[in-house]
């Protein structure tokens, strides 16, 4: 077995309430590790809207997703979270002094309180509705690449006009025995760079580039692929023979394993999102705490601004779980040396 | 003023519409009482995810204000199984010109 992290509080989540919870465990004393699936800070502001501006952040008249998130970033960088990015919570067990949080990456993490920010789900990557396509992913058609050898030697489609799609088109191309891109037209949001490089090699006759729909998939019964099928602008379908299919169709917030994760434990949940108390934002289970978006109390609204609230109090009872033989102290962080220090301001 | 929404299953819907709403916006406010006509609508009418997609009864495609260029790339990169009617149900605003729309909910906009 790997040996396991040890922290003092988990939290599950890199949004933007996950990141602020980070400053308040951090005043008082408590270091944090943070696991997102997504490979960066930010969670819906940074997948979302990034360039979008928010108007109800107080005393930042106007601030876009991205920017929030660097700010962020700065203020928690004196508490030196760990983040463990590109990962999904996937497991949680109760251990004897806290509780043991395993990810997907298979990285253990050890802690004495667990703090749900899992937001609106995990970010995951939008499947295309067609019929039957469940039977080959996982085993010829997949939305994320795991590991590049897989597609070694073989005929695949990449179906995408975005960066994903074309930077493993680029990154794939030397090891597959052929790749076809799938657009639906011809006009692609990726870096212009990777496009002109796309572009060279459909050139070079490297890369075919087909613009159409995929609409149709079919393969044995064993989920090997034979052919994809697409359909075109006039309405005409046309197979493209391939051994793999790689669709990179965005993402898309999905409960994940957090509904498991949660039962489980015996933390109920209520249409997806988690009962809590408005004193402490701690679930029914002792010790795991949930706050943000996936949270639920009465009046509850799902704003950046409530999280951040959410958040400083349940620092003060992680506190206790954390430190139980220690007195807990109100403080500002405008007068007390003791808190300044810990922001490295003095 | 009104605005007919045929869900996933065909069945056409009546719903009361308020002037400068979204149509995305009176949809999922119907929603919270008849699971039949929920839809994603994940960013909230930023048009960064193109789960609300709708087909336009064709009939009132040409009252629409045209689609911006920034919808008509959303809907090409992010929905599914478009047609010619394709809209996006959060950049539709409701108005008097606009009472009886009718649309419906496309598929990929499931919750
Ligand atoms: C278009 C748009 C505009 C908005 N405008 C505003 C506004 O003006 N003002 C405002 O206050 N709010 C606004 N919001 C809402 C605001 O973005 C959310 O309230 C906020 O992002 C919630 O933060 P959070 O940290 O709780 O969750 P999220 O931002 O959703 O982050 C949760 C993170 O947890 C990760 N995660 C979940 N489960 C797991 C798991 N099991 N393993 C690994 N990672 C996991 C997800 O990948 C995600 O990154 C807006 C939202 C949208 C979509
Ligand atoms: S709600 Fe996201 S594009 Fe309309």
């Amino acid at each position: 077995m790997t040996t396991a992290h040890k922290t003092d509080v988990i939290i599950i989540g890199a949004g933007p309430v996950g990141l602020f919870a980070v400053f308040e465990l951090g005043l008082l004393d408590m270091k944090a590790h943070l696991i997102d699936i997504l490979d960066r800070p930010g969670g819906q502001c940074a997948e979302l809207y990034p360039e979008k501006p928010i108007y109800d952040i107080p005393a930042l008249p106007v601030v876009s997703g991205h920017e929030l998130t660097e700010r962020l970033m700065e203020q928690i960088k004196p508490f030196n979270p760990v983040f463990h990015f590109s990962q999904m919570a996937e497991q949680v067990e109760k251990t004897e002094h806290g509780l043991r949080v395993t990810t997907d990456a298979g990285t253990v993490i050890e802690a004495k309180a667990l703090v749900i920010a899992a937001g609106g789900g995990s970010f995951m990557p939008k499947k295309p509705p067609i019929k039957g396509i469940e039977v080959y992913e996982g085993k010829s058609v997949f939305y994320a690449v795991r590991k590049r050898d897989a597609f070694k030697g073989r005929h695949l489609v990449i179906a995408g006009g975005g960066d994903s799609a074309l930077d493993w088109t680029l990154n794939l191309q030397p090891v597959a025995k052929s790749i076809t891109l799938l657009h639906r037209r011809d006009d692609f949001r990726a870096a212009p760079h990777s496009v002109q490089q796309m572009r060279d090699l459909v050139s070079a006759g490297k890369l075919k580039l087909v613009i159409s729909n995929l609409t149709g998939v079919a393969g044995n019964d064993n989920g090997q692929l034979s052919h994809v099928t697409v359909t075109n602008a006039d309405k005409t379908t046309s197979d493209i023979p391939c051994d793999m299919l790689l669709a990179f169709y965005g993402l898309t917030m999905k409960l994940g394993p957090l509904g498991a994760i949660c039962e489980k434990l015996g933390v109920e949940m209520k249409d997806g999102l988690i009962p809590v108390d408005t004193e402490k934002f701690e679930t029914m289970v002792p010790g795991i705490f949930a706050i943000g978006d996936i949270n639920w109390y009465p009046g509850k609204l799902k704003l950046i601004l409530s999280g951040f609230h959410e958040a400083a109090l349940m620092a003060q009872r992680t506190f206790r779980y954390v430190y139980p033989e220690r007195k807990w102290r109100f403080e500002y962080t405008t007068s007390s040396s003791n808190l300044q220090e810990k922001l490295g301001v003095k | 003023m009104m605005l007919h929404v045929i869900d996933r299953d065909g069945k056409e819907h009546d719903l009361e519409a308020i002037e400068g709403w979204r149509v995305m916006e009176i949809i999922r406010d119907y929603a919270m009482t008849d699971a039949s006509l929920a839809i994603k609508a994940e960013c909230g009418g930023s048009l960064s995810c193109g789960t609300c997609h709708v087909y336009v009864d064709p009939a009132w495609l040409p009252k629409l204000a045209p689609p911006t260029d920034e919808e008509t790339d959303r809907l090409a990169e992010s929905a599914f199984e478009l047609e010619d009617n394709s809209r996006l149900s959060c950049q539709i605003l409701m108005s008097d010109k606009l009472d009886g729309l009718k649309v419906t909910i496309a598929p990929g906009t499931e919750p």
